[in-house]
């Protein structure tokens, strides 16, 4: 199967690391109940409108607004503040996935006053959950979760302000998403488009064998202004990468790295 | 060159398992010569002091699992808060932020399978008190791979439920009461 993702789409999943990997496949052969692997191969092979629907569930898209309230708070003490000195901010969310973190983040810079000189560039492997992130529009049973989140961030304006219930949908601000460019990207083979001072790419690498990891590692460098920042997921590190010398931990505990050399 | 036998143990549980493993892990074989890794379901935070409140209780090192670590024997190894600990078949762990199993992130399910896929019939898993049946699909893949599959005995378990499901549903191999787990590890 990954082969044939490889060989006839382009899709290169070999460097995943695999018990996650044979997880999704085995989990997308039992949802659309397939009577067996061979079909399921044959479909993947022979469908090219069913390839959206094998890419969107073999990578993880699990995330929420202000997932781990310290890192943003840590955001907006220490990293915000050095933004605010360029006269104009370009941040990178690589695996923007549904786009929860990307608004967490314009909510920051709005905060900050810092929104209106801002560009923040989404991209995703996955074209699907690049439109849901487009929209800005989240499922409104979220939203107590988020709040709570916000308020641990530090936030301390009315969260509920940002967004629109309708139904059972909270709508973002339109401003929030003017200032945000979604694009496909593919960190596996796809290379640096861009300069940024902050990179932000959290809960992807778990996903990736240490080669991989250490190719992507390289890539964001490559794509960090001079002092510019790289934030990646609670449990994930430049420990084994051969970039780590060029990088220094902004704080303790928190996964937020800046380039100095 | 004959590989060396990689073995296992994995240990899940949830309410009411706490207490039991703070019993076990004092009775461990101090040279203990295989990895021991447990998932207990927790809430959610970042900061995490239950490796530290372990790690008082043995004189093993117990540690979170980091992702891409090699698992080795003697250590004691914990599933961090909120995401799945995944076993590699080069005896190395992944971790994976999907979707809860079992409304459970960590899921014993998902370590159990994973273990069971990687180290075959070298392997024993235990599975504690708890509320929720998180574990017992794990236990019969333990089981189809040929590995030992061992349950709390649901008498003397504050909650009893996982242990009953995990009887129900798996041909178990033991039954254990609280004080005889730590001897059956030091001997596996």
């Amino acid at each position: 199967m990954v082969n044939d993702l490889l060989e006839i789409y382009g899709y290169d999943f070999t460097d995943y690391s695999r018990a996650s990997l044979r997880r999704r496949i085995n989990r997308l052969y039992i949802l659309d109940k397939f009577p067996s692997f061979a079909e399921f191969r044959y479909k993947v092979k022979a469908d090219e409108d069913y390839l959206d629907r094998v890419i969107e569930e073999l990578t993880v898209n699990v995330t929420e607004m202000f997932r781990d309230p310290s890192f943003y708070k840590t955001l907006r003490e220490e990293v915000l503040p050095v933004l605010a000195t360029h006269p104009f901010i370009r941040i990178w969310h690589a695996g923007v996935s549904t786009g929860q973190e990307i608004y967490s983040m314009a909510m920051l810079l709005h905060e900050a006053n810092l929104l209106h000189k801002s560009l923040l560039y989404g991209t995703d492997i996955n074209p699907s959950v690049l439109g849901k992130a487009k929209k800005g529009i989240f499922p409104l049973d979220q939203m107590k979760q988020y709040s709570e989140n916000y308020i641990l961030s530090g936030g301390s304006s009315d969260f509920s302000t940002y967004y629109t219930a309708r139904y059972n949908q909270a709508i973002f601000s339109g401003f929030f998403g003017e200032k945000m460019i979604f694009s496909t990207h593919n960190l596996v083979s796809d290379r640096s488009f861009n300069e940024f001072q902050l990179i932000l790419c959290r809960n992807v690498l778990i996903y990736f064998d240490k080669g991989l990891q250490d190719r992507i590692l390289n890539l964001f460098d490559n794509s960090l202004e001079l002092f510019g920042f790289l934030a990646l997921g609670s449990k994930e590190t430049m420990k084994s990468s051969h970039v780590d010398k060029k990088f220094k931990l902004v704080m303790a505990n928190q996964k937020i790295w800046r380039k100095t050399v | 060159m004959m590989d060396i036998k990689h073995k296992l143990i994995v240990i899940g549980g949830s309410a009411g398992s706490l207490e039991v493993i703070l019993q076990i892990l004092p009775a461990l074989n101090p040279n203990l010569n295989v990895p021991v890794i447990i998932v207990i379901h927790r809430r959610n935070s970042y900061k995490s002091l239950l490796a530290t409140l372990l790690s008082t209780k043995t004189g093993l090192k117990v540690k979170e699992a980091e992702e891409k670590e090699n698992i080795l024997p003697g250590n004691i190894y914990l599933a961090p808060a909120d995401y799945h600990l995944l076993i590699e078949k080069n005896f190395t762990f992944s971790l994976d932020l999907s979707e809860k199993v079992n409304y459970s992130r960590p899921s014993i399910d998902v370590t159990f399978e994973c273990a069971a896929e990687a180290y075959g019939s070298n392997i024993l898993c235990i599975l504690l008190s708890g509320a929720n049946s998180d574990g017992v699909e794990g236990l019969k893949t333990v089981k189809e791979n040929g590995g030992i599959a061992a349950i709390q005995d649901p008498a003397t378990a504050e909650v009893s439920f996982m242990p009953l499901q995990a009887l129900q549903h798996v041909a178990i191999d033991h039954i254990f009461k609280v004080a005889e787990i730590a001897h059956f590890i030091n001997n596996f």
